[in-house]
């Protein structure tokens, strides 16, 4: 059993930080096949600045669900566009499924992870299949419980979302687009992976990292 | 290869050229004290108006913050480069303009500022603040005509803004307000041609790949892929291409007035500009459309992007008294 505290939640944000800025260009080029070719430099801003946020908090006196909701604030405030409202209600989602928690167990963690994941498909209203980060998001939800349940430490119940999350946002190139930007391609966007579904892995893959190694 | 552009910071560029902003239209904007991204006219917002906020992200100036002044826009909330403005500047818009009696969120239709403004409607409700929306959406190759509320909202929204910033300014109720601003949508329609990219200021690389001999009809202010790629064509031909479209959907009859924007991307000149205006006054002419008035240059840019787009405005008695009623903002003055 794993026991996660606010100081590995800061060191959570800071990984993911770090693989944004190295995924940015790689985002941006995917973007700029079916929409405006943005997406990674507002993930790079949007992380920078939650991991700044929190890194500014006071570990001992400061909980899970309050240094996620000001992850959230930080990187909502930082970037606007889709990824900020997107990301900012994963976060806060997430506070909220460990409210008074002073640590999360393994059970905790994935509950986080799959308010996260319900909070973005509650504020983009997107469906699987519409070719967004949710045909990322929810599979690797989904994954993660399944794994819990069936047995797995929280390291097992990271990797199988991680895996689930890689399939999801291979799957969107077989995908129509018929949400956010990318819809106003129609079949054009065929053959190319979601950058919102392809940052999503990025994300998933450097919390596994941050939180079971 | 990394494109030319005169900056000191990518990362900076919005805060620096809203400072040079600032420093140029003294007489008609500030910000917000404590929200350097909140930009409210000195002179328009007062009590028992219907306030309007407008904005959308930075690189298509003087869309937005140049239409904020009397008569028009009342604030606009700025976002990065391409991007939507989150909801804490939207909502510190929303309280530096309201007079009590309401305030209309208008911007582009994108899932990203539906998304910032609704949740900035939402805070703002719990100030006390009344919000409504009216999303432009005139972008005519974005969506087939029976999705029109899933197209875009384009260059047009110089006419729907003005439409909306006339009937606040004219002390209308917030009903008459919305009911203008959406008849105004209804009844704008918008081509773009893109003939080369632009590039971002963080990345500076060109946004999207084209062929030196190709265009891309009804590409977004973005760059996002529009509907058909070709071989350049004269301006005649491209202008016809577009004004068929246009026309099509618009569906005037013979003595009808319109209109019109021929509106710059960025880097594509007046010249051709006003050549392809010729051919717009030459084409309604034979179909007996009058023109009410004209404006060409730049109005909704795309950073560097070579391009142009086609703003066709229908006017019926009152939206030919919005369009006329006189505004004075940074960039942008009327009547």
């Amino acid at each position: 059993m794993t026991t996660i505290d606010t100081s590995h939640l800061v060191a959570m944000f800071a990984a993911i930080a770090t693989a944004m800025s190295a995924d940015r260009d790689r985002l941006c080029a995917l973007d700029g096949v079916i929409g405006d070719a943005d997406h990674g430099i507002a993930m790079e801003l949007g992380f920078s600045a939650a991991r700044d946020a929190v890194a500014a908090l006071d570990t001992e006196t400061t909980d899970p669900a309050t240094l996620l909701n000001t992850a959230a604030k930080s990187f909502l405030n930082a970037v606007g566009a889709s990824s900020g409202p997107l990301y900012a209600t994963a976060f806060m989602r997430g506070a909220a499924a460990v409210k008074g928690k002073a640590t999360l167990d393994d059970a905790d963690v994935v509950a986080l992870f799959q308010a996260m994941a319900k909070g973005i498909q509650d504020r983009g209203k997107a469906e699987l299949g519409e070719k967004t980060m949710i045909d990322a998001w929810v599979p690797a939800a989904q994954a993660a419980g399944e794994a819990l349940t069936s047995g797995k430490d929280l390291a097992g119940s990271l990797e199988a979302a991680a895996q689930a999350a890689k399939a999801g946002a291979e799957a969107t190139k077989a995908m129509v687009a018929t949400k956010g930007r990318a819809s106003r391609l129609g079949e054009r966007s065929l053959g190319h992976m979601d950058p919102g579904a392809a940052s999503a892995v990025t994300v998933i893959e450097a919390m596994r990292v941050a939180l079971t190694t | 290869m990394q494109t030319k552009k005169i900056i000191n910071d990518g990362n900076r560029a919005v805060d620096e050229m809203l400072e040079g902003i600032l420093a140029a239209h003294p007489r008609h904007l500030k910000s917000v004290d404590g929200s350097p991204r909140s930009i409210v006219a000195r002179d328009g917002p007062r009590q028992g108006k219907v306030g309007l906020v407008i904005g959308g992200g930075s690189g298509h100036e003087p869309s937005f913050l140049g239409f904020v002044g009397k008569g028009l826009a009342d604030a606009a909330a700025i976002g990065n480069v391409f991007a939507s403005p989150p909801p804490d500047p939207i909502l510190e818009c929303a309280k530096a303009v309201s007079g009590g009696a309401g305030v209309l969120f208008m911007y582009g239709n994108y899932a990203g500022d539906v998304m910032n403004f609704d949740m900035a409607a939402e805070m703002a409700a719990m100030d006390d603040i009344e919000v409504r929306t009216v999303l432009s959406t005139d972008d005519v190759a974005s969506a087939p005509r029976d999705q029109r509320h899933k197209r875009r909202g384009v260059a047009g929204n110089f006419f729907i803004f003005k439409a909306a910033g006339a009937a606040c300014d004219r002390m209308l109720s917030f009903d008459e307000c919305e009911r203008i601003a959406g008849k105004a949508n209804d009844h704008t329609f918008t081509m773009g041609v893109a003939l080369s990219p632009c590039s971002l200021p963080q990345t500076r690389r060109p946004n999207f790949e084209i062929g030196p001999d190709e265009m891309e009809i009804g590409m977004g202010i973005h760059g996002e892929p529009g509907i058909a790629r070709e071989k350049l064509k004269t301006a005649d031909e491209i202008t016809d291409e577009m004004l068929d479209r246009i026309l099509d959907e618009m569906a005037p009859a013979r003595g009808d007035k319109v209109a019109v924007l021929v509106n710059s991307l960025g880097s594509t000149p007046l010249m051709e500009l006003y050549i392809m205006n010729r051919r717009v006054k030459q084409r309604l002419d034979q179909i007996g459309v009058s023109i009410h008035a004209s404006w060409v240059g730049n109005y909704c840019t795309s950073l560097e992007m070579a391009g142009a787009s086609i703003t066709l405005h229908r006017l019926d008695g009152e939206l030919q008294t919005m369009l006329d009623h006189p505004c004075d903002c940074a960039m942008f003055r009327a009547g």
